[in-house]
């Protein structure tokens, strides 16, 4: 499991050590800052490296 | 008694009455004197201490921009010349919790001040914080906020005095894990003999030592072959059928849906709805996206980056969960996700 969130520290505490930091509380997968197009491209390359964390020896 | 303690106190944007959920965003700030809670506060102090100043920060803020909200926090902290900083008390609000933990650690390093927080025992900034911070156990309910102020406000300024402290739970704080030598009145083999007897005989008995707790499941190993893998979407971030058809409590949940995503390419904002009271909800609501990536992880799929989207999204509105509820959820939904042939989860949350 990879797990997108904001308060890393806590999830490692409780061992979730696959964290990865989201795009913010109310926004884990986007950023409404960004026009819609970005907001996706945004959201794809956060999907992609949580995708490799799973990979990867923690 | 000597002079009165100039005290600083640390609040969240809620309670330093700038807003709700919706002001998660307020960036650090500074109001002159009491404001809020820190009057019941100040009444605590009494003739011991002033307020003379209130430090705030919105919780969203906080959690996304950690370095700079410390920053401008200890700026204002050195500014006030407070001698104790009161952080709290935060109940069960986690995001809160850690912010006055983690404000608390980064003044006692910086400026040696003398610190104390408030939160409930099973808030995350205790795990966090409560070793190297002075946290006092506010339980869980508002109704017990000028409890926890005065019990806070004593220890406070016993610190600031440097009175001796006796033990933790005489102190009312959480045990930090520090270890003093004293001499009791039985030699320790009495004293295991006497436990043992009592235990025989049912009476209860008070360990001498806490046992560690240990921390949950080891990770898997790492997925060998991403682009033949059945990944799988969960979140604890509230989402729901449009109407939440299965009644989904917005927090302390026992139970999770299951909500079947064949054939969706998207998830409507129309059809699908945010239920959680620990986050303004709105974006999500907006654009469901923002909490379960599903157009994404569709994308992914018809490029063959994964092998395949499990068909079923499985989601809880994690607010103020019970940890052993929590736990029940989680090992339900890994228990149906095996069961699926599930390799990979991707869990997102607030």
């Amino acid at each position: 499991m990879a797990q997108i969130c904001t308060m890393i520290p806590v999830a490692k505490e409780v061992g979730s050590l696959r964290a990865i930091a989201s795009g913010g509380i109310v926004s884990p997968t986007g950023n409404p800052e960004l026009a819609p197009e970005k907001e996706k491209e945004f959201r794809r390359e956060l999907i992609l490296r949580a995708l490799k964390i799973l990979q990867e020896e923690v | 008694m000597g002079a009165k303690i100039r005290v600083v106190h640390y609040l969240n944007q809620f309670f330093a009455q700038i807003g709700s959920e919706e002001k998660g965003d307020a960036g650090p700030g500074y109001k002159p004197g009491a404001v809020g809670p820190g009057r019941a506060l100040e009444q605590a102090l009494g003739a011991n201490g002033d307020v003379v100043g209130t430090i705030y920060c919105g919780d969203n803020y906080f959690a996304e921009h950690e370095e700079a909200a410390l920053g401008r926090l200890l700026r204002q902290i050195a500014d006030c010349q407070a001698d104790l900083l009161i952080a709290g008390p935060a109940f069960e609000s986690g995001r809160y919790g850690v912010a006055c933990g983690a404000v608390c650690q980064a003044a006692q390093a910086r400026f040696g001040i003398v610190a104390v927080a408030g939160m409930d025992e099973r808030n995350a900034g205790a795990a966090l914080f409560r070793k190297s911070v002075y946290i006092v156990d506010s339980g869980p309910s508002l109704a017990r906020m000028t409890a926890a102020l005065q019990r806070m406000a004593g220890l406070g300024l016993k610190l600031a005095r440097g009175t001796p402290l006796g033990k933790p739970e005489d102190e009312g704080h959480l045990a930090r894990g520090i270890k003093r030598n004293e001499f009791a009145a039985k030699p320790p083999a009495e004293r295991a003999v006497d436990m043992l007897l009592a235990k025989l005989r049912g009476d209860s008995i008070q360990p001498e030592i806490t046992p560690p707790q240990f921390t949950s499941a080891k990770p898997a190993p790492p997925l060998s072959d991403l682009s033949s893998a059945l990944i799988a979407l969960v979140t604890d971030g509230g989402l729901v059928a449009e109407g939440n058809p299965e009644k989904m409590a917005p927090g302390r949940p026992t139970r999770f849906t299951s909500i079947p995503v064949t054939n969706l390419e998207r998830l409507d904002p129309a059809a699908f709805d945010v239920v959680h009271s620990g986050y303004d909800t709105m974006l999500a609501n907006q654009d469901p996206h923002r909490l379960v990536p599903l157009d994404t992880m569709r994308e992914l799929a018809n490029e063959g980056v994964i092998g395949a989207l499990y068909e079923v999204i499985h989601a809880t509105g994690g607010a103020h969960a019970a940890v052993e509820n929590a736990t029940s959820i989680g090992r339900q939904i890994a228990a149906r996700l095996k069961a699926a042939g599930v390799q990979g989860v991707i869990l997102t949350s607030t």
